[in-house]
């Protein structure tokens, strides 16, 4: 990928994310930063790459492995507690009456 | 193109995607579950086109499998309990750690690319093409390291682990970040002519500058803090995306780093602030003490908690408005306690939620929706604000800003201009308070002074342990 070209990825990702978000009810705002949080864990796919191109090189595979680490440790933690956000939300409907 | 680059074109694709509607569903309440669970899966498919990738092309060295399924079960386990774990109440500051492992990540790759570079991308790399090498890794670097640094110092301000150094409300504080902001620069500079050893002072004065930059802010800003955050935290992702080469990388932490600034915009018109005076004004009690604008109260009417639960009990219609006190006192459970004696009184009640109440926006609908308040009752400001004049009695609990009068009525008021709730065209104002300290702003609540306003003092939660006594004697919701 030329550098232009990423540039170009940069710049509509960021007005999707613009668009995407403006119209959110203010009671999904905690939920939404939390899924967002998680969301931002993508970095993990930096950490294998970096794993996977360390060719046996052990202190590259360190600080691949530590990086991923706590790259699970956003994605995972991050949709979980988002879920269990969420699903005090859905829960309501079933127990009104 | 062979057929490995193929499918994980597609897959990128698709997992991009994926992701987009995931965030727009996140803004609804009915698909916000489902869509979160797409997001995961997004991410995981993600996960498997590029492993699919690798073993297609290049294959995956079995060293390389070890480490990667080590990093992978020590992360993904430790998410998951604290997840699990931790209460309600302490969302700002999971959030908070969990962003700054994030930060972290996009540190640690870059700093790993420019001590070791890999070895196939180093090789052809023409002078453009390693300019824009280096930027992205110091770029990634330095967001990254501001992002883990600031988020947990958030967070151990947030725990109460940390309070804000007297120094740091000093104008010192503004000589010392510059500083440091001007070292990363150095080192920056430094670090595209070349000199790679210079990354370890861009490591460093990064991170101090996070910490210099966050430690001055008072708690209450804080959330808006945590938001700004999470924004850089997708603004790593996204330089760490141009370092390792991956699109899905960058668009991912775009929309991530997007998101983050619509809700840190939206945070801070909800308390009339502005993102300038958060991040450089210090805590604002500290300047508003000396400008005026307090004044003393001159008419408080102070009443026990028994007055308060006759009155309760005389009504037909009742608006409870919650606030930042409440989660703090985790006091919502005892609070739905009294609502349901009220409501099998068949008095009316529903919650007035400002869109900052609580520790976060949104964060106190989650707290009720744990304490079991069915969704239908909570009413966001502008719907409910026009139900006070037909209201018997408010209840404001841990609120104190977002019910202030001044805001609308008092136009040398610094709160003045922010949306409030009109909580005094009600009949009776019950506030429960501990004492008469100003909120955060450190303003004078000019509805204390009001001739329908009566205060309870004492702690939320041992005040409605007390109302649900009451109310008990009173034989309220006995049937």
């Amino acid at each position: 990928m030329s550098f232009i070209s990423l540039l170009w990825v940069l710049l509509l990702g960021s007005l999707l994310g613009l668009e995407l978000i403006g119209k959110v009810p203010p009671t999904l705002h905690t939920p939404l930063m939390s899924g967002a949080n998680a969301i931002s864990g993508i970095t993990m796919l930096a950490a294998l790459t970096l794993i996977v191109k360390a060719e046996g090189n052990v202190p590259l595979l360190i600080i691949g492995s530590v990086s991923l680490g706590f790259a699970l440790f956003n994605v995972v933690g991050g949709f979980f507690v988002t879920d269990r956000m969420l699903a005090m939300f859905s829960r309501k409907p079933s127990n009104k009456k | 193109m062979n057929l490995p680059v193929i499918i994980k074109f597609v897959i990128d694709l698709l997992a991009v995607l994926l992701l987009a509607l995931g965030i727009k569903g996140l803004s609804k309440v009915k698909s916000a579950r489902d869509a979160n669970r797409l997001a995961a899966f997004a991410m995981s498919l993600s996960v498997v086109g590029l492993l699919f990738y690798y073993l297609g092309t290049s294959g995956i060295a079995i060293q390389s499998w070890i480490w990667i399924i080590i990093g992978s079960i020590i992360g993904s386990l430790f998410g998951a309990i604290l997840a699990k774990k931790v209460p309600m109440t302490s969302m700002p500051e999971t959030v908070a750690l969990f962003n700054g492992c994030g930060g972290m990540s996009s540190l640690l790759v870059a700093l790993g690319v420019a001590i070791f570079p890999i070895s196939n991308s180093v090789e052809n790399l023409d002078f453009f093409k390693s300019l824009i090498n280096e930027v992205s890794i110091s770029v990634s670097i330095f967001v990254g390291a501001i992002t883990f640094t600031g988020s947990i110092v958030a967070m151990a301000k947030l725990q109460g682990w940390l309070s804000t150094p007297g120094w740091t409300q000093s104008k010192v504080r503004h000589f010392v970040n510059i500083v440091f902001a001007v070292a990363s620069l150095i080192a920056f500079f430094d670090l595209i002519n070349g000199n790679t050893s210079s990354i370890w002072l861009l490591v460093i004065v990064s991170s101090l500058l996070g910490i210099g930059v966050t430690l001055p802010i008072g708690g209450a800003d804080m959330p808006v803090v945590i938001s700004l955050l999470n924004s850089y935290s997708g603004i790593a992702a996204a330089a760490a995306g141009f370092v390792v080469d991956s699109q899905l990388l960058i668009v991912a932490g775009a929309m991530v780093g997007a998101a983050g600034l619509i809700l840190t915009q939206v945070m801070c018109k909800g308390m009339n602030r502005s993102l300038v005076s958060v991040l450089f004004g210090g805590s604002l009690s500290a300047q508003s003490t000396a400008s005026s604008g307090s004044g003393e109260y001159t008419n408080i009417t102070s009443c026990s908690v028994e007055e308060c639960a006759l009155t309760l009990e005389a009504a037909n219609k009742v608006i409870i408005v919650p606030g930042y006190g409440l989660a703090v006192a985790q006091a919502q459970h005892t609070l739905r306690e009294v609502t349901k004696k009220l409501e099998q009184n068949g008095i009316e009640v529903v919650y007035a939620i400002h869109p900052v109440a609580g520790r976060m926006p949104g964060h106190m609908n989650v707290l009720l929706a744990e304490a079991d308040v069915p969704y239908e009752q909570l009413r966001e400001m502008d719907v409910v604000n026009p139900d006070f004049p037909a209201t018997d009695v408010v209840l404001v609990l841990g609120a104190n800003d977002v019910v202030n009068p001044q805001a609308k009525n008092d136009s040398s008021s610094p709160l003045y201009g922010m949306p409030v709730l009109d909580v005094q065209e009600a009949r009776t104002v019950f506030v429960i308070k501990r004492g008469m300290s100003a909120g955060y702003s450190g303003i004078k609540n000019d509805l204390f002074d009001l001739p329908n306003t009566s205060m309870v003092f004492g702690d939320a939660k041992k005040v409605l342990n007390d109302l649900i006594g009451e109310l008990k004697d009173l034989g309220v919701g006995e049937k």
